[in-house]
């Protein structure tokens, strides 16, 4: 049977370091598969063939960061009939949205420290903050499985099953025994997203946050319990600063500890 | 008089934004650029005040394509700031995710970004309509490549188990095992690679190169070594800054790399093989040889065949590796309280040098009291070779100008692509200028 007509799915890059868009060529037992039930009609990184608009999916990686990007994402969302944010950066602004907490005047010391040619925005911003988003897709990167299964929801005009609870529950789930509790390791998995199936604490490390806050994450709590491992202020500060530095929750609690 | 004008707004299957503009009047190349418009993120401004056991996760970020290579430079560089060396096992398991990420960025390469120019497809996925096994064999080996890194790191992308003085934690002897298993085919499926694309059409082409890369007295290179050239230069990585300047030029948002008094410079696959064949493993070797493939080799376009070659010995290394392994102790060696950890004792400075997928990857920090970073500098293999994927455009194009408009922009495509150039992690470093909304 034939179908009407195949979906058209386009990938959208901003500022970001590939690594989300890469996750889809990293599904190497489904690409071929994928390839077949969409047409991609927008993708640089995997073909120079760039078929017009309107798209039926677009999926954008990366921050907003320069006054060029910032026009450019209302052009992608003209162009596409859905539109699905996929990682950190394009959700929360990425690592890169740590220039959102550094003073003017010290950008200011380095720009005059080397005549530059380049321009750039004061901060970064995710997707969100410019055009309408139908999904975020949270991770740092996001997860291979999640991210099929996000296409394949949305081609099916239904919703993607991505549980928003923490990773602390993840830990539960695989058995893991807690490197807070046990070994009194640091860890952000209590306030943290669910995605990445607990991956630190099953290596002896503490969570630090790939896929952004959870769902109404008591974070106050969690830097009460980190104080009381001894966690000084300044590296709570840095905790909260990562990938996600510029999700709500994360930014107000590292505000807060900075105080 | 005749004048013509290339130009490719977005340059595809390479990692990050570029573009390329090439002007040519009276069969002359009179201005040749890769124009990199990937917006900066500035990750050595934001380093600053970091502690130094984040900068490993933190520079894994510039690049999806090669974290292993950014946590790799960045320990190596910490490390020799503490004046600790790892060795032994710990020293070889390092050896072994590189391996994973050469496996997983080569195969990506070969079959997915530089293949279907020579064969004249927009991409990898119309060309499996015709070459479906070629690209299918392509694939598996990448996953072999990225099931390495996935076992040792954590996960493909942004692994979470590397840190300073080794890992969080061992791997455990019987997924070693299986991992082993899958390797075996791996080397048969890298062997076949490195015939098929010996086999491809390549155009003349062979510019008088300088190679760099690191050299090291008993291995193919990975983590350590010396910096040298195909031209006599032998300096130690500490040395980078004296030997490599970056320049800065108005139409890239990347720093360009020059051995200074010298000129552009060649890192990645091709300075590596012809700088180190005789540190490749026998296997490899003679697959090179007959592949027709020896050091000496200055055609660009056959950095797909050398790919393979590295992509072989990679597979061939890591099973040697898992062959004499022995779980040490300790999964860590831990970083001695002293000078720079604590408050009040003065700042020291580190370097490391990697051999990155795509060639020199050199970090510099400066570590102060606490900890923390107070300066740090990195110079990505992309941002060196720029200068030389425009001279190879320049020397490229007047050879071909009775080809087609669209053919001649497709060959130029095709000569950036033979560095793999990741356009990301060129443009992370720069500094800033202030644009106010």
């Amino acid at each position: 049977m034939k179908r009407k007509e195949t979906p058209k799915l386009a990938l959208w890059k901003f500022a970001s370091c590939d690594g989300c868009q890469l996750s889809l060529l990293d599904c190497e037992d489904e690409l071929l598969a994928v390839a077949g039930a969409v047409q991609i009609s927008h993708f640089l990184e995997a073909s120079r063939a760039v078929v017009k608009g309107p798209y039926d999916l677009s999926l954008v990686e990366g921050s907003i960061t320069t006054a060029h990007d910032a026009e450019r994402i209302h052009q992608v969302r003209r162009a596409s009939k859905r539109l699905v944010t996929i990682g950190a950066c394009a959700t929360a602004g990425g690592i890169q949205a740590l220039r959102n907490f550094k003073d003017v005047r010290e950008f200011i010391k380095i720009v005059y420290a080397t005549p530059e040619y380049i321009s750039a925005l004061e901060t970064s911003t995710p997707i969100s903050a410019h055009v309408k988003v139908d999904f975020e897709l949270r991770g740092c990167p996001i997860s291979k499985s999640q991210l099929i299964e996000t296409i394949s929801a949305f081609l099916n005009n239904r919703k993607p099953v991505t549980p928003p609870h923490s990773v602390c529950l993840e830990c539960k789930l695989r058995g893991n025994v807690c490197v807070m509790v046990a070994h009194g390791v640091p860890c952000l998995g209590p306030v943290t997203h669910a995605g990445c199936g607990a991956l630190c604490p099953a290596y002896n490390r503490g969570c630090f946050g790939c896929f952004g806050p959870q769902e109404t994450p008591n974070t106050t709590s969690l830097s009460d319990q980190l104080s009381r491992l001894n966690v000084q202020r300044d590296e709570l500060v840095r905790m909260y600063r990562g990938f996600n530095a510029g999700a709500k929750p994360f930014r107000r609690e590292s505000e807060k500890n900075e105080e | 008089m005749k004048s013509k004008t290339i130009k490719l707004d977005n340059l595809a299957r390479v990692e990050g934004e570029g573009a390329l503009f090439i002007k040519i009047k009276d069969g002359r190349v009179i201005d040749a650029r890769l124009n990199i418009f990937e917006p900066p993120r500035f990750f050595e401004a934001f380093l600053r005040g970091r502690h130094f056991s984040e900068v490993a996760d933190i520079t894994a970020r510039i690049c999806g394509i090669c974290p292993v290579a950014y946590q790799m430079s960045a320990v190596h560089a910490i490390e020799s700031a503490f004046g600790m060396r790892v060795e032994g096992q710990l020293r070889a398991l390092r050896r072994l995710i590189y391996c994973g990420e050469w496996i997983e960025s080569h195969a990506l390469h070969i079959h997915l970004l530089h293949a279907p120019d020579f064969l004249g497809y927009d991409d990898a996925m119309k060309m499996a309509v015709d070459h479906r096994g070629i690209v299918e064999r392509g694939l598996k080996l990448k996953k072999a490549g990225n099931e390495i890194v996935a076992l040792l790191g954590g996960r493909e992308i942004h692994p979470i188990n590397v840190r300073v003085g080794g890992f969080y934690k061992l791997p455990a002897k019987s997924d070693l095992r299986s991992l082993a298993e899958k390797l075996k085919w791996a080397r048969e499926a890298a062997l076949e690679t490195v015939r098929w694309t010996a086999g491809l059409p390549f155009p003349d082409f062979e510019p008088d190169y300088e190679f760099v890369s690191l050299r090291h007295p008993e291995e193919y290179p990975f983590n350590e070594g010396r910096i040298v050239s195909s031209k006599g230069l032998d300096f130690e990585i500490s040395n980078f800054s004296s030997h490599i300047a970056e320049e800065h030029v108005e139409h890239s948002n990347a720093l360009q790399g020059v051995l200074k008094g010298r000129g552009a410079y060649m890192a990645g696959p091709m300075a590596r093989f012809n700088n180190n064949f005789d540190r490749l493993s026998r296997i490899a070797q003679e697959a090179a040889a007959e592949a027709g493939m020896t050091a000496g080799c200055h055609n660009p376009f056959r950095s797909i065949v050398v790919r393979s070659i590295e992509t072989l010995y990679a597979c061939d290394e890591a099973l040697r590796i898992l062959d004499q392994y022995e779980a040490p102790d300790h999964p860590a060696i831990e970083v001695e309280a002293g000078p720079g950890t604590g408050p009040g004792t003065g700042p020291r400075t580190g370097h490391g040098c990697t051999e990155a997928p795509r060639g020199l990857l050199y970090h510099r920090y400066r570590i102060g009291d606490k900890g923390l970073i107070e300066d740090a500098v990195i110079v990505p293999p992309t941002s060196q070779n720029q200068k030389q994927i425009e001279e190879d455009l320049r020397n490229l194009v007047p050879l071909h100008l009775d080809l087609s408009q669209e053919k001649l922009t497709w060959l130029c495509e095709q000569a950036v692509r033979n560095y793999d150039p990741c356009i990301s992690c060129a443009t992370h470093f720069l500094k800033l200028h202030i644009d106010r909304v």
